[in-house]
């Protein structure tokens, strides 16, 4: 697939926001007033930055509150209520802790419970998918909540959550690398499948135009995927390597921010993959993967 | 509406013959033909007389190679567009409602004013049928020529998607597979008609039938005797003279 900068931003800047707003609901750190104020100006524009570059994408950004009316289907759509209503919730709650200096538990957990939401149902977006069998998987949703809960952990300075945390999301990175390997191959999808043809072996003479198209510039790009190991092993020390060991040394708030530096060129290295290595089962056609 | 309807009243679609698809691109021309200048944003091209041409297609055909244990290669050529599936990905990931199956025929189509070009339905199609055009920025895909078949001001034999018209071999039917004494049904059932990428569970509305085996000669009818014994008149002389001159093979 291909990896669009705006869908890795969104992805990667609303995923941390959102997993910084979930630890703020639950009061961890329980903080008022003016360092409330800080942590949640970070996270909303993490949150909002993300979803603002998603609008990028759009050929028609101007029509986007049509999004909201297809709840009952569009995982999409799902996730734009639960980003409003996670933003909404929290922006009241966050109202209690910056300007009353008192803390509405019970709205904490409502809104960190949607956050929680709002990062399930951006997963869902890609791990519904059939046709691209790399993300239809229940790892898919685990690794984005997963890296979520660490980054929000990590921002939050719940060292002693984002340790273990970081570990996981690493751990279940390499389970959505392997298994994502062979999702092609077990998907059962094949060029004889796709075209029904038998009676000897098959190859994609020639395709339907000379020139490229819409479909192999969205759905068949080969051209990152070259560098794809040296990729994992950067992505994965960057994402969870390294901010572990910075964690695990004696506290600094230079050590800390680099951590956070680190874990997110990390993601974002992983969420290039995520969609640069995706195969669409319509490579088929074309011969390509 | 994005929720698939449970049934539809009908199953328009077409039935396509590899058999006799002879790979010309004339339901290519005809498709992009019609709907540009017809229902919704025209299938722009861009740098069409460029170095690096590229454009939106509603219906493109690859060739494919079978090539069998022994005999020659078979070549296929395979015209693709929307399937119209029964249980379309398409339609239910989108977030407007802009795409929808339609209960009365069961055409997939795109409201294209209420598209907002997020591109995810293109994206859950196994079948890469639909295909953002880059000039409109909304999602294109096949109408089935919704706007010829129920076409009263075209002549009867009109009324039937761009493609089935144009086609000079008659590889593309179109009508109601819903019903089974239709003839689209009665081809499909007598071809053995497949489901292109049945493990997908789209369940497809349009039906593939496969190439028959070709003939092969396996014996040669016996040598005919000469009919003629005795030639007479100047061509039986010639035989003879030559026949006397020395360096014959006789």
């Amino acid at each position: 697939m291909h990896p669009a900068k705006s869908v890795i931003a969104f992805t990667t800047l609303s995923g941390l926001g959102f997993g910084l707003l979930i630890w703020l609901g639950l009061g961890a750190p329980a903080v008022t007033g003016r360092s409330a104020f800080a942590f949640f100006t970070i996270a909303y524009l993490l949150a909002t930055g993300g979803l603002i570059a998603s609008a990028f994408h759009l050929g028609h950004p101007e029509r986007g509150l049509k999004a909201f009316t297809q709840w009952r289907t569009s995982w999409l759509s799902r996730e734009g209520w639960a980003a409003l209503l996670a933003l909404g919730v929290m922006a009241a709650y966050g109202a209690g802790l910056v300007f009353l200096d008192t803390r509405w538990a019970l709205l904490g957990w409502l809104g960190a419970g949607l956050s929680l939401g709002t990062v399930v149902t951006t997963a869902m977006i890609y791990t519904q998918l059939k046709s691209v069998p790399r993300w239809h998987m229940a790892l898919t949703p685990a690794l984005f909540l997963c890296l979520s809960l660490a980054g929000g952990a990590l921002l939050a300075g719940q060292t002693r959550w984002a340790v273990p945390l970081l570990i996981l999301a690493g751990g279940l990175q390499i389970a959505h690398w392997r298994r994502g390997d062979g999702a092609l191959a077990r998907s059962g999808t094949t060029l004889a499948t796709a075209t029904g043809l038998t009676g000897g072996s098959l190859r994609a003479f020639e395709p339907p135009h000379t020139g490229p198209n819409y479909l192999l510039r969205e759905m068949v790009h080969v051209v990152g995927r070259r560098h794809a190991t040296k990729l994992r092993v950067i992505a994965l020390a960057l994402m969870s390597v390294v901010p572990v060991v910075l964690l695990l040394a004696p506290f600094s708030h230079a050590l800390a921010a680099l951590a956070v530096l680190s874990h997110l060129t990390g993601v974002l290295t992983a969420r290039w993959l995520f969609f640069a290595e995706a195969e669409h089962v319509v490579g088929f056609y074309y011969g390509a993967r | 509406m994005t929720e698939l309807p449970d049934t539809t009243k009908r199953k328009l679609g077409l039935v396509i013959d590899l058999d006799t698809c002879v790979g010309c691109h004339a339901c290519v021309i005809s498709c992009k033909g019609w709907n540009t200048e017809n229902y919704g944003a025209p299938l722009s091209d861009q740098s069409p007389y460029g170095a690096d041409p590229s454009g939106t297609f509603l219906n493109r055909v690859h060739s494919y190679e079978v090539q069998p244990k022994e005999g020659a290669a078979q070549l296929i050529h395979f015209p693709k567009s929307c399937l119209h599936c029964e249980d379309a990905p398409c339609v239910t990931v989108c977030p407007t409602g802009a795409s929808y199956k339609r209960v009365e025929d069961g055409i997939v189509l795109v409201n294209e004013s209420d598209c907002i070009g997020c591109g995810l339905c293109a994206w859950a199609c196994p079948y890469g049928a639909r295909e953002m055009d880059a000039a409109a920025g909304v999602m294109k895909k096949c109408t089935l020529c919704v706007d010829r078949i129920y076409n009263d001001t075209l002549p009867e034999e009109d009324r039937v998607p761009a493609c089935v018209r144009s086609c000079p071999a008659g590889a593309r039917h179109f009508g109601d597979l819903g019903d089974p004494d239709s003839a689209v049904s009665k081809l499909v059932v007598e071809r053995g008609g497949i489901d292109l990428m049945p493990e997908q569970g789209t369940k497809p509305v349009n039906k593939y039938l496969p190439p028959r085996p070709k003939d092969r000669i396996t014996e040669t009818a016996p040598r005919l005797t000469p009919v003629a014994q005795d030639i007479g008149g100047f061509l039986g002389w010639l035989d003879r003279t030559l026949e006397r001159l020395p360096g014959g093979d006789s």
